[in-house]
């Protein structure tokens, strides 16, 4: 104590210019710490800001619309009739199909290029290809989904096409978010199952895919997200845009009970009837238009909204 | 609860996997398949909206453009095409070689409508001459008084349809002489309200698309009349001009391509493409499109009975060509 005292006697005589040098070194640093603050605040605040007035100028326009008839409304030549109703149930089919085809293949895949797969030229190639793939425009998925699924596959323009299609653009999406949950688990956690004999299938299963999944959700449903805005892989694949009458049910009362009849079913897609009712000519398509813009964004809030509480939700479990 | 998400994940995947095996049970569903151009939509929905509450019969209409109609009508994979321009030779051959003959059936016209802006109060009509200054393939015309000596010096913009449009190939041909020669230094949308957006906030700007679009902006947008090439009297585009025949070159017929084998035997498909002719006066008006004279509907009608397939225009679009000796063509 007595020491430091002196110590601090010693430099207050010796150097009070350096500590004043110091003091408003701190000074200019704390300055620097409050600039890049200040920006960072009015970046964001931007960025809220567009959305925000996207969104709110979509409500505005749309909100007389958006009623319990819009949801229940096949699409109409009279602007006052028409409805989502075809729509929503052929996003909802889509994205359906989307999830079981991408989620079960990219976190298999992420998984495996995480875990098992040897690190060489071969997985260097594969991890290039794979964040190459989250990068490349939707309209690829589409002519290549076109090519594969509806003439190589005779898959047609259905539901079950689209499905595959957006699973394509989503897979890239959930591998690597897969692989980013995955990277973020201590090594500690391995080691501690492997010392006690557990093998890799065991370290995998009951503690790498237990603790990453809050992580590989939040990826699956902001891929799902992105899927539900997509409209140039759907219509480049035959989404239709006047379509009155819904997929056959998947399950019925009769004899066999469950049918799969409804991935053949054509469909159409939310953001279809948006971008179809926005180039009519009549005025009140185009408040139409607006509204589906709101119930996409609100979906699509929703779905982000569900990841991040999901995530908090699964962390808060986790004790370690 | 950690095994069960495990299980889940197991779950989704099995049942993921049956999906490969069942999608091949294709049940026949019953429905009519049309799509084709952007600009016949409308009224083929109206149609297939009515027609279907009305009979029952399922109808899906889809967009793919008059070009991408056809090549879906060529596979054989739609029974009805939309198209703004007739078919050409190399869908006419697509269509041969997959075995598919169709009935070519005008149900509508549309007016191509030159529009200026509100402020503009010196180019009320024009020639088609004029009109080709500014348009033609190498125009380098960056100015209202090099055009016509008579009007100021403000800056021309001009506004008009992608190179992929219908409209775009029926107004090159009927203005430039041309399909598909026009300048390029022009600002092109594949969205009319983009070009109605464009020309009234441009005091010298210029655009061209459909009526129903004009007749929906009359308020920010003037439409030029238009003097026809050996005539001095200029006509503006409106439904009674473009029913007699003055509103020349710019009025196009729209059509319908019906899948002739089809056509002949299924009775849906005939019941509809009856429906269709005999609901089209009253259904275009609504969609604010112009339909044909009724004599000219009666020839149509009279056509479709006939079964006769083929196209009037052999594979060349034409301007100005009289529905009733298109038909007559055909035989």
């Amino acid at each position: 104590m007595e020491k430091i005292n002196q110590e601090n006697l010693n430099a207050q005589s010796t150097s009070s210019k350096t500590l004043e040098e110091v003091r408003s070194m701190i000074k200019a640093h704390k300055r620097n710490d409050l600039i890049f603050a200040s920006v960072g605040f009015v970046v964001i605040t931007l960025i809220l800001l567009t959305l925000l007035t996207l969104f709110i100028d979509l409500v505005i326009d749309g909100y007389p619309k958006i009623t319990y008839d819009f949801f229940t409304s096949f699409p109409s030549r009279r602007a006052a009739n028409a409805g989502i109703f075809s729509a929503w149930v052929g996003s909802s089919l889509v994205l359906l199909i989307t999830f079981l085809s991408a989620v079960p293949l990219g976190v298999a895949s992420g998984i495996y290029l995480e875990e098992y797969a040897p690190k060489n030229w071969f997985s260097d190639l594969i991890e290039v290809n794979v964040s190459n793939l989250a990068g490349v425009p939707s309209i690829i998925y589409g002519l290549l989904a076109l090519g594969l699924f509806v003439y190589g596959l005779k898959l047609g323009h259905t539901i079950v096409t689209a499905g595959l299609t957006l699973g394509l653009l989503m897979l890239p999406i959930v591998i690597v978010s897969t692989r980013e949950a995955i990277r973020s688990i201590p090594i500690a956690i391995r080691e501690a199952a492997y010392a006690v004999g557990a093998t890799k299938w065991q370290v995998v299963l009951h503690h790498v895919v237990q603790y990453s999944f809050g992580g590989i959700l939040t990826g699956v449903i902001i891929g799902m997200a992105r899927a539900i805005g997509e409209t140039a892989p759907v219509i480049t694949i035959g989404a239709l845009t006047f379509i009155a009458f819904l997929p056959p049910p998947p399950i019925s009362l009769s004899y066999p009970f469950i049918s799969f009849e409804w991935l053949q079913s054509s469909f159409t897609v939310l953001p279809i009837q948006m971008f179809n009712w926005l180039s009519r000519p009549d005025h009140a398509f185009h408040i139409n238009a607006a509204a589906t813009g709101a119930v996409i964004i609100v979906l699509t809030l929703i779905m982000n909204g569900t990841a991040i509480w999901l995530r908090y939700k699964i962390r808060k479990n986790i004790k370690w | 609860m950690n095994s069960n998400k495990i299980k889940s994940l197991g779950l989704v995947a099995l049942v993921a996997s049956t999906f490969t095996f069942t999608s091949n049970i294709n049940a026949e569903v019953k429905t009519i398949t049309i799509d084709g151009s952007s600009t016949v939509y409308p009224i083929t929905e109206a149609v297939a909206e009515d027609f279907q509450k009305k009979t029952g019969t399922k109808v899906t209409v889809g967009i793919s453009g008059t070009g991408g109609g056809f090549k879906k009508f060529c596979r054989g994979e739609t029974l009805i095409s939309d198209a703004s321009r007739p078919i050409l030779k190399k869908e006419i051959d697509m269509c041969a070689e997959n075995g598919i003959t169709y009935i070519e059936l005008p149900i509508a016209y549309d007016a191509l409508t030159v529009v200026t802006n509100k402020g503009n109060d010196w180019a009320k009509t024009m020639t088609v001459a004029e009109l080709k200054k500014m348009w033609e393939s190498g125009s380098s015309v960056k100015n209202w008084k090099d055009v016509n000596p008579a009007w100021p010096n403000q800056p021309l913009k001009l506004y008009g349809p992608g190179a992929d449009s219908g409209t775009f190939d029926y107004f090159t041909e009927a203005i430039n002489g041309k399909a598909k020669s026009s300048r390029g230094d022009y600002t092109a949308s594949e969205d009319d309200n983009v070009l109605v957006t464009g020309v009234s906030g441009d005091k010298g700007g210029l655009g061209y698309f459909g009526l129903a679009y004009y007749l929906e902006n009359k308020d920010k947008l003037n439409a030029v009349g238009i003097i026809a090439k050996d005539k001095t009297t200029a006509v503006l585009p409106s439904e009674q001009t473009v029913m007699d025949g003055t509103y020349q070159p710019l009025a196009r017929p729209l059509f319908i391509y019906v899948n002739a084998a089809k056509g002949a035997f299924d009775k849906d498909v005939k019941a509809f493409v009856e429906y269709y002719i005999a609901n089209a006066p009253k259904l275009v008006k609504e969609v604010k499109y112009v339909p044909l004279n009724s004599s000219e509907y009666t020839a149509v009608s009279a056509h479709w009975k006939s079964l006769k397939s083929g196209s009037g225009f052999g594979g060349t679009p034409e301007v100005g060509v009289k529905i009733e000796e298109l038909i007559k063509r055909i035989k």
